[in-house]
């Protein structure tokens, strides 16, 4: 077990798999969520590409969140542009504070990822009070919260294809061999 | 930056960030103030429709598997209740047909234009919108069915909305409610014309413009008046639920009467969209008045 902080030894992501996380993302955006569900949803396209930009920030290409909003705008029939902007703007700031956010533990990195996706939010809250939209009050932020408790979980997920092979010196693993 | 990176790593981040972030711009005010994208739209939406399919199916097998295990009590029952309202409606039909009959015949007699016969397209809601700034729906008809931009929707108590943004296979419904709407009403207890407009967030609809001592009574029902062509006479709209009478133009919010959350299916009603030319200026009027411009009413939102 390694201790918090320290950097771990990890293989590099394949492109399909982060491929896969993203369409992923997109098919659990395009379930048919609506009342309550809807405002706890978190935006799991962009907690992926959030998570690929502060993991794999030389592979997640702002391409990729660009296109991945253009997507929700269309399958959300909203202004295009809007997600796409907001996602490009989130990894931006991801990738500048790589570094710092991969140093702490998971929990400590779901407070960044919170502040993050509340950027994201209010980005697209601003665009649409641009656009003549009225605000839809204070539930609107609800789904960043369960973006962050979500992070910790889904940061052992994704990381689970690039750890290396199982430590020989462990116990539970000796019998596998 | 100044200093020389030991790799190249192409752009740097901040120059990516800002390239996508300006063709994201430019997107967006061609699309909300120009309206110029819909071509893109359609393309974007073929990339989409697969995905929204596969994630519509989880909720339609569960849907399948709870109709699979429905009683027989219960399916016995609804059977009872629908065959009354049956009997019930086919009496109803009967005066209607009857009624219709005289109509034709008293229009013809007064030489009045045919009110337009209506075909109507069947939809099933899809999606009930995840945009927390409009009211939308999506529908699984679209213009492979005949439905057009701009055809109203309703369900059977009344109007829902109206179609704004057509695929080939599904179509997006703006509902009453959302902000940017409006439907021209006429009150069927005294004929007064009003026009009703969304109201956002709460699901009701505002009559404004209508005068502080205006006849209008909590619990009048406000029916389609049929001036503005897109909405055919006499579709139940809303109830009048509020009245404040305390400015000069009353504060009136109504309750729709047809609502989403109901039931699955509503109907489009797939007759030709009249577009009317708007009237040009007339230079003998503006000629009288002085040189003065006419008054332009400044569209709402």
């Amino acid at each position: 077990m390694h201790y918090p902080g320290a950097p771990e030894l990890l293989k590099p992501a394949s492109l399909k798999f982060i491929l896969l996380t993203l369409v992923s993302g997109l098919l659990l955006n395009l379930l048919p969520w609506h009342g309550l569900a809807l405002s706890f949803r978190p935006d799991f396209v962009a907690l992926a590409l959030l998570f690929w930009a502060i993991h794999e920030p030389r592979k997640s290409g702002f391409a990729a969140a660009w296109v991945a909003g253009l997507l929700m705008d269309v399958g959300d029939g909203v202004i295009l542009g809007q997600h796409a902007f907001a996602y490009t703007l989130g990894v931006y700031v991801a990738i500048m504070l790589h570094r710092r956010i991969q140093r702490f533990t998971l929990w400590q990195q779901a407070s960044h990822v919170l502040l993050l996706l509340l950027l994201l939010q209010t980005t697209m809250l601003v665009i649409r009070l641009f656009g003549g939209g009225v605000f839809p009050g204070p539930g609107y932020f609800l789904s960043c919260l369960t973006g962050a408790m979500l992070w910790p979980a889904l940061s052992l997920l994704f990381l689970l294809p690039q750890r290396g092979r199982p430590d020989t010196d462990s116990v539970y693993s000796a019998g596998h061999k | 930056m100044e200093h020389q990176p030991f790799f190249k790593h192409g752009p740097s981040p901040l120059a990516r960030f800002i390239f996508f972030a300006s063709i994201s711009l430019v997107l967006m005010v061609l699309d909300a103030r120009l309206n110029a994208l819909d071509s893109l739209r359609q393309i974007i939406s073929v990339a989409v429709a697969p995905l929204q399919r596969l994630a519509m199916t989880p909720a339609e097998l569960l849907d399948r598997t709870g109709n699979f295990f429905v009683t027989q009590a219960r399916l016995q029952n609804e059977n009872a209740v629908l065959r009354q309202q049956q009997l019930a409606q086919a009496a109803q039909l009967q005066r209607m047909q009857a009624m219709q009959a005289e109509n034709i015949h008293l229009r013809n007699l007064l030489g009045v234009q045919q009110q337009r016969g209506e075909s109507v397209v069947a939809a099933e809601i899809v999606y009930v919108g995840r945009d927390p700034f409009s009211q939308k729906i999506t529908v699984d008809k679209g213009s492979n069915h005949k439905v057009q931009a701009g055809q109203p929707a309703l369900d059977d108590v009344g109007v829902i909305g109206q179609v704004t943004q057509v695929y080939p296979f599904s179509s997006e419904i703006t509902l009453l409610t959302d902000k940017d709407q409006a439907i021209p009403v006429e009150i069927v207890r005294n004929g007064a014309r009003a026009i009703a407009f969304g109201h956002g967030q709460d699901g009701t609809l505002e009559l404004p413009f209508m005068a502080a001592n205006a006849d209008i009574q909590n619990g009048d029902t406000l029916v389609t008046s049929g001036i503005d062509g897109v909405y055919p006479a006499g579709l139940p709209v809303a109830v009048v639920s509020k009245i404040e009478r305390n400015a000069a133009f009353a504060k009136i919010t109504c309750t729709p009467s047809a609502g989403v959350n109901r039931h699955k299916q509503i109907l489009i009603l797939t007759g030709e969209v009249r577009r009317f030319q708007k009237p040009e200026p007339d230079p003998a009027v503006t000629g009288t008045t002085g040189g003065k411009a006419p008054v332009s009413r400044k569209k709402r939102g």
